[in-house]
């Protein structure tokens, strides 16, 4: 188990590394003087300054050093969890970070779990009810959630509980009413990922022979679908918990934005915006994380869920 | 042959008598509806079981025996439909009952013991959960469940009750876990269990063994047992009463000693010709006898072959076999004896830990993969599974030419032909070259798989349990097939099987493997009519049709 834990571990830092890795390249090989923009966002035309000066300037930001050179302070400071200055704001990307984790992890967190009830639920009564229209229905529901763009499920939302209704606020960041919609609209998609697996998963279940098993002891459906069919049906759909929650992550980026959301979805298209690419490393690696350690989660969770996977090593037999 | 109209070739059945017949169908039709249609699947059927009795029902796939089971205890599929007649069981109509009405007969009044052990029980609950639940639906409740689970566990004859209630099925070898599924019907106190080939996924001699200890305790206990078997042999040897279905419809019914004695259509006789000591009546007659004969040079040689694997686990030990040229050699025994890691040594899948492998007078033991590849084409491997060896993908074709690609043999056209001819060779008609594996049959699927291994012209086919996962009837023409093909070309077989009716048929010479040792070999002639070991005679003893009257005419 020690050994299991150790290099999934092992994995989790390599993974890490290369998306760290991948997105300093991407940014870096962008046609654009970051000391340019930074200036740009100061106010200060380049016109204005000397060479002499300029050049002062990119040695205070490091930006004179070979690209490898930059490469390997970044991942230092990152390890030290220092991620430098915002170019457009000159605040530590940490600080401007740490100030908007908060609402976006609450607006995350919230919409996974709605997602993984409604989800859960949404499959459950679609493969247990028998009359064929509403089963129809329910089966295919998912595929329409997961069809509407993240956006226009926002505004639709805005248009009828905001502005017809006037329920919920349109936008800000104040008070759990302000989180009802941004959570909704992200669930919507999220749960219709989870439910299109789990439903596929369920169906395929209830055809195996221990279901059948099950039935004919005479075990009424609710048994049977709750204690036979539900654990096996989840195993498979685990899997995409973590994609489950990568997408609650992504999607803040849509979601802050349409609702004027404080948070780091937010921060993070504004930076893409004005490259400001300490900010966007950040991020980038922030969300790697989270995706790296629910994986993680996920796959140690498994064995407590299925008994016949085990990270201990077995005796090879033949 | 045209089936008689439904029923009208037999009695009708006689009026239920004082709540002693617990099942009773009259006329019934099920079908399976596809595209709108509905496909029948049982036609006419009438059908009685009464209290303490065993009826077996017999028949191949497709003949209707699973879907009247699955109609008995109200669990046909979604899409299937009792369209005419009338399925009573224990009293209440189940055509067109309601569920709840079906719950109160599932469990208690007809118990289920499904055809594959290894998926039959829910791999993520413990087995004595799995059999609490049934015995709580009786209104059981707190300890007294468990003292019972243990209880049913130990009627089953499991050993060790608490340690196995304990684990989860895949702890569980395929024996123990038709027992836990036994135990499970057992539970709910049933008058009836149907069992729904009940062993055909197991050894013969835990499939026998099994089958007794079943036999036993529904008599004790006086439950009546429905089994639905694809075996007269087994059906014959346990049966009160038989009945032999084809294509939906009741072709026969009777006591077995007059079914097999008098059968009155051709259908009863080819199923009892195909059970070799049903053939025989009840003794076993291997088809070849060489003991008097010179054995002919040998293509494949193991000699003191050892394997271990892991920390210490001999698979292996000092297994010595030959397979003489143009002649089938079988390799019997139960599962784990080594059989099979026999068989990866002979095809140089797997390097033996010490001994010798010859190949045509190569020794291939520790060859590289590379060295080992010419030598490949010579051996060629048929599976047991002919559902899992074919690309769903590929072509019969495609799948047939697939060694030739692979070596680079031929052209396109070259290979056409070629694949024509093979196809020729295992009599499938050359419009099969463009269909998908899906619209096969088993036995054809296995006839592909032959002429793939067939494609590169070897020395040496082995075949792994090429007939275990065919209906009776089938396995004789694959049989068949393989007799016809050897003596055609000249190839020579190593046969694992489990099953000694199937080696009898085929087989010259055999090893019989125990714990990773020979135990005993020789001409099959001489082993199977004086076998000198207690292993030997176990495995001799299990095959089914013991009970067949004895006849003259053998």
């Amino acid at each position: 188990m020690a050994r299991y834990l150790v290099g999934r571990i092992g994995q989790a830092v390599v993974v890490l590394w290369a998306a760290f890795t991948l997105t300093f390249a991407i940014l870096y090989l962008l046609p654009s003087d970051p000391l340019e923009l930074q200036l740009a966002a100061a106010g200060i035309q380049q016109d204005s300054l000397t060479p002499g000066q300029l050049a002062a300037l990119r040695a205070q930001f490091g930006l004179d050093q070979s690209i490898l050179a930059q490469y390997w302070d970044h991942l230092i400071g990152a390890l030290h969890g220092d991620f430098g200055v915002s170019l457009s704001q000159g605040v530590p990307v940490t600080d401007l970070i740490g100030r908007r984790i908060g609402p976006t992890l609450l607006l995350s967190v919230s919409a996974a779990v709605v997602a993984l009830i409604a989800g859960s639920v949404l499959a459950y009564v679609a493969t247990f009810v028998r009359w064929n229209p509403l089963r129809v229905f329910l089966t295919r529901l998912p595929a329409l959630g997961a069809s509407f763009p993240q956006f226009f499920v926002a505004l639709f939302l805005i248009q009828f509980f905001s502005f017809q209704l006037g329920w919920f606020p349109a936008t800000g960041s104040e008070g759990a009413a302000s989180l009802v919609m941004p959570v909704l609209t992200i669930a919507v998609l999220a749960s219709s990922v989870l439910a299109q697996v789990l439903i596929k998963s369920f169906d395929e279940t209830l055809r195996q022979p221990y279901v059948m098993t099950a039935r004919a002891k005479g075990l009424s459906r609710t048994a049977v679908h709750l204690k036979h069919a539900f654990r096996n049906a989840a195993l498979p759909a685990m899997t995409i918990l973590g994609v489950i929650v990568g997408l609650t992550v992504t999607s803040a980026i849509v979601v802050e934005t349409v609702f004027t959301r404080e948070g780091v979805g937010k921060l993070a298209q504004e930076s893409v915006l004005s490259q400001d690419v300490p900010v966007v490393l950040a991020v980038v690696t922030i969300a790697a994380a989270v995706f790296v350690v629910v994986n993680l989660i996920v796959d140690l969770l498994y064995p407590l869920l299925d008994p016949r996977i085990s990270h201990t090593r077995e005796v090879v037999v033949v | 042959m045209t089936p008689s109209p439904s029923g009208a070739a037999f009695p009708a059945a006689l009026p239920d008598a004082a709540g002693s017949r617990l099942v009773h169908l009259a006329g019934l039709d099920v079908g399976y509806l596809r595209h709108r249609a509905v496909r029948p699947a049982v036609i006419g059927l009438d059908l009685t079981v009464d209290a303490g009795e065993v009826v077996a029902i017999v028949g191949e796939s497709g003949s209707g025996k699973t879907t009247t089971a699955n109609a008995i205890i109200g669990l046909l599929p979604a899409n299937g439909r009792i369209t005419a007649g009338s399925a009573t069981v224990d009293g209440i109509e189940t055509a067109g009952a309601s569920e709840r009405q079906l719950r109160s007969l599932r469990g208690s009044v007809v118990g289920f013991i499904p055809q594959d052990p290894m998926v039959g029980l829910n791999p993520t609950r413990r087995v004595g959960a799995q059999i609490g639940e049934a015995v709580r639906l009786r209104g059981i409740a707190g300890p007294a469940v468990r003292t019972e689970v243990l209880e049913l566990l130990d009627q089953a004859g499991v050993p060790d009750p608490s340690l196995r209630a304990r684990q989860y099925p895949h702890e569980l070898s395929g024996g123990l876990r038709q027992r836990a599924l036994i135990a499970t019907a057992l539970a709910g106190r049933p008058k009836l269990i149907i069992a729904d080939e009940p062993t055909s996924a197991l050894d013969v001699t835990v499939q026998k063994r099994i089958l007794d200890h079943l036999g036993g305790l529904v008599r004790d206990q006086g439950i009546a047992l429905l089994i639905i078997t694809h075996d007269l042999a087994v059906a014959a040897d346990r049966a009160d009463r038989v009945i032999v279905m084809q294509h939906g419809r009741k072709v026969e019914e009777g006591a077995p000693g007059e079914i097999l004695t008098a059968p009155r259509r051709r259908y009863t006789r080819q199923l009892i010709s195909a059970a070799p000591r049903l053939a025989h009546g009840g003794r076993i007659v291997p088809r070849f006898d060489v003991r008097d004969q010179a054995t002919p040079e040998p293509v494949l040689v193991l000699e003191g072959v050892g394997k271990t694997f892991g920390r210490g686990f001999r698979a292996l030990d000092d297994v010595s076999v030959t397979v003489p040229r143009g002649r089938t050699h079988a390799l019997v025994g139960e599962s784990g004896c080594g059989k099979t890691t026999t068989l990866r040594i002979a095809l140089g899948l797997e390097n033996p830990t010490s001994g010798s492998v010859r190949l045509g007078g190569t020794d291939i033991a520790g060859l590289s993969w590379r060295r080992m590849r010419p030598l490949r084409r010579t051996v060629q491997l048929v599976h047991q599974d002919p559902f899992a060896t074919l690309d769903p993908k590929f072509t019969i074709g495609q799948s047939i030419t697939e060694p030739l690609v692979s070596f680079r043999i031929g052209d396109r056209r070259s290979r056409a032909a070629r694949a024509r001819e093979l196809l020729d060779q295992v009599g499938l008609p050359p419009a099969y070259l463009d269909r998908l594996p899906t619209e096969l049959s088993g036995g054809q699927r296995q006839r592909v798989a032959i002429a793939r291994a067939l494609a590169l012209r070897p020395d040496l086919l082995l075949l792994d349990e090429p007939v275990s996962a065919l209906d009776v009837l089938v396995q004789e023409q694959i049989l068949q097939l393989l007799a016809d093909l050897q003596s055609a070309l000249g190839l020579s077989y190593l046969f694992v099987s489990h099953d000694l009716a199937v080696v009898a048929e085929v087989a010259h010479t055999v090893s019989v493997m125990s714990e990773g040792r020979v135990v005993e070999s020789g001409p099959v002639a001489q082993v199977f009519t004086s076998p000198r070991t207690a292993c030997t005679r176990e495995l001799i003893d299990a095959i089914p049709g013991r009970k067949a009257p004895a006849t003259d005419a053998a």
